[in-house]
């Protein structure tokens, strides 16, 4: 596999991931302590959506008023940052970065398949971000908002997201492997 | 102590602490993402071509612990299962969505939450898929209003569990579910070992003894259950302000915390004809009135708008009740007199379904109330207790005239009001949504 270092910020030994398993519990025992202290989930791509409609509702309010969905979050004097899901979001983007500064992870870098080259890796995350977040917010929910919450709860709902999820990548994925291998 | 703790259910700027506390949960979720290496997509990608399946035995073993310990939390009666946020089911906008998130997946290398830990340690592609993020929602949100009918009402089913859908108790689901995911978890070591050339002799053995920890776990909750309704009922506290004014000082204002047997002795449910049917205008509320009378009963009269769900199958619209209506919406129950309404009440509270009162004196106390000029409605004298005390010319309905009142006639209604709107979580808000 190749990966460029460019610059590392901090000059700490670069430690292995933990098992899966372990991260695992430790996940699990972190969602189960977000519903029984405040009986909601994890999730973020809820806050993607509240980010978006925030931004637009300080650039054009009158926007916010048209359309029924950003109404919902941003209309009259509601605030859309002003949900559960966006301190989770934050404190989600610090919590990675910590962990990658204790674990010497920090590094500018392209993470990709050895084939493509890191303008095509570029265009493809971003694609992906595109599409995935668009199939996010019309099954409500991301992988962890629906999979990962939704599933702990025997959520029906989410048990199909899940398996749709999967389903698509799976699906797809023999059509794309000269992305990563 | 009764968990979740109601002041963490919504987060509000008048309570910062929510923020501290959603910040610290998140920020333990992007680092336990990233320790666990999903901050480089080329470990998540493994996962579809069976290389490395990291992501399936993070998830898993995540959604088994969590839902293992929140159903046996749930059972030992430490938890209100009511309160915990579960995603309702849109069939087809979820299936459909899931299908374009598998494709954003293998093509982007990431899923949302782990495009954060992967951005935040520098990763120019994570960077890059959390930008694109953003453009995705935003087109969600402008394209939304063309779809926005199916969007909201194909193949709804509400707050659905697996338990219900299988007509299996909770704990049995929560086993099967335990053994399904070690069956995966086994064949996941499979497939690495065929596909990825992983050596499984130096996977650790505590592995075996975890996964025989989880089917114990899993068995106790089995044995624990589910608490009662009775036991659900006598756990109920509700709490009302009561102000004393005083002579030359600010008035006392006092919190009192009442069971739900206090409640229905001190009448704090029970709103009169007249709260009920001001209800319908007053813009801070929604009421949506239960008749749970028999519908033969209902058939000959009842309360315009009212809907019939005859007391013996209220539990059956509970999943309903719970899941869909705004916080506003107040139920209130009503039968003949008050026997089946207060027996509807316990159970709804019991099940707690916010903002639940009983229409005082029930239907035979609206019609003295409003149907005083009905000269067809005669009164019966022999009726028992919670049977109609009235003989109707025909089953009209709600077509009596005192069946909806005039609001102009009744403009002007005195009465003490009962009901303190409990402004519950935000739904919306819940989950990824």
């Amino acid at each position: 596999m190749t990966t460029q270092t460019r610059k590392s910020i901090f000059n700490r030994p670069e430690k292995p991931y933990v098992h899966p398993y372990f991260g695992g519990i430790v996940l699990g025992i972190i969602l189960f302590l977000a519903f029984f202290l405040t009986g909601n989930g994890l999730g973020s791509s809820g806050a993607t959506s509240r980010i978006d409609a925030a931004i637009v509702d300080a650039i054009s309010p009158s926007h916010v008023d048209n359309n029924p969905y950003l109404l919902k979050m941003a209309g009259g004097d509601k605030n859309p940052l002003d949900d559960w899901i966006v301190p989770v979001f934050f404190g989600a983007l610090f919590g990675g970065f910590a962990s990658g500064l204790f674990n010497g992870r920090l590094k500018f870098m392209t993470t990709k398949g050895p084939h493509i080259s890191d303008r095509t890796r570029w265009l493809m995350a971003f694609l992906g971000g595109v599409i995935f977040l668009y199939g996010a917010r019309l099954a409500r929910g991301c992988t962890s908002g629906q999979a990962l919450s939704g599933g702990a709860t025997l959520s029906a709902g989410s048990w199909l997201v899940m398996f749709a999820i999967f389903g698509g990548a799976y699906g797809l994925a023999y059509f794309v492997r000269k992305l990563w291998n | 102590m009764n968990f979740p703790l109601p002041e963490f259910i919504v987060v509000s700027a008048s309570n910062p602490w929510t923020y501290v506390l959603f910040g610290v949960i998140g920020f333990a979720f992007g680092y336990v993402l990233e320790m666990s290496g999903f901050g480089d997509s080329r470990k998540l990608a493994a996962q579809f071509y069976f290389t490395e399946l990291t992501v399936l035995k993070v998830m898993f073993t995540a959604i088994v612990v969590a839902m293992v310990l929140t159903f046996g939390a749930v059972g030992l009666g430490i938890l209100d299962f009511s309160q915990v946020w579960v995603n309702p089911t849109y069939l087809w906008s979820g299936i459909i969505g899931g299908l374009i998130m598998g494709v954003g997946f293998i093509v982007g290398g990431f899923c949302p939450t782990t495009s954060l830990a992967s951005a935040s340690t520098g990763k120019i592609d994570g960077m890059l898929f959390m930008l694109g993020g953003f453009v995705g929602a935003a087109l969600f949100a402008e394209t939304e209003p063309l779809f926005t009918h199916w969007y909201n009402n194909a193949g709804y089913y509400g707050r659905l569990t697996l338990d219900q859908v299988f007509n299996l108790p909770i704990g049995v689901v929560v086993l099967l579910v335990v053994l399904m995911a070690l069956f995966m978890f086994w064949g996941a070591e499979q497939l690495e070992r065929i596909f990825g050339k992983k050596d499984l002799s130096r996977e650790p053995k505590l592995r075996i003894a975890g996964a025989g920890a989880l089917v114990a776990l899993a068995l106790a909750v089995v044995f624990i259950g589910s608490p009662s309704l009775e036991d659900k009922y006598n756990k109920l506290t509700f709490t009302r302000t009561e102000t004393i004014e005083q002579l030359n000082a600010d008035p006392i204002v006092n919190t009192i915390t009442y069971t739900a047997d206090q409640m229905l002795a001190n009448r704090l449910v029970f709103v009169t004809p007249a709260e009920s049917f001001k209800a319908k205008y007053n813009q801070s509320m929604k009421p949506v009135y239960l008749d749970v009378r028999s519908e033969a009963d209902y058939n000959l009269y009842h309360i315009d708008g009212a809907v019939n769900v005859p007391l013996e199958r209220i539990q059956e619209v509970i999943p309903v009740l719970l899941s869909e209506p705004p916080a506003n919406t107040v139920f209130i129950v009503m039968s003949n007199d008050e026997t089946a309404a207060v027996a509807a009440w316990k159970i709804l509270a019991a099940d707690s379904v916010p903002n639940v009162y009983i229409l005082e004196g029930g239907i035979n106390n609206w019609i003295a109330f409003f149907g005083t000029d009905d000269v067809s409605l005669r009164p019966n004298p022999n009726a028992g207790d919670d049977q109609l005390g009235y003989f109707f010319p025909a089953a009209l309905g709600n077509r009596y005239e005192s069946c909806s009142p005039s609001p102009i006639e009744y403009e002007h209604l005195e009465f003490e009001a009962k009901i303190k709107l409990q402004l519950k979580r935000d739904k919306s808000g819940g989950g990824c949504g």
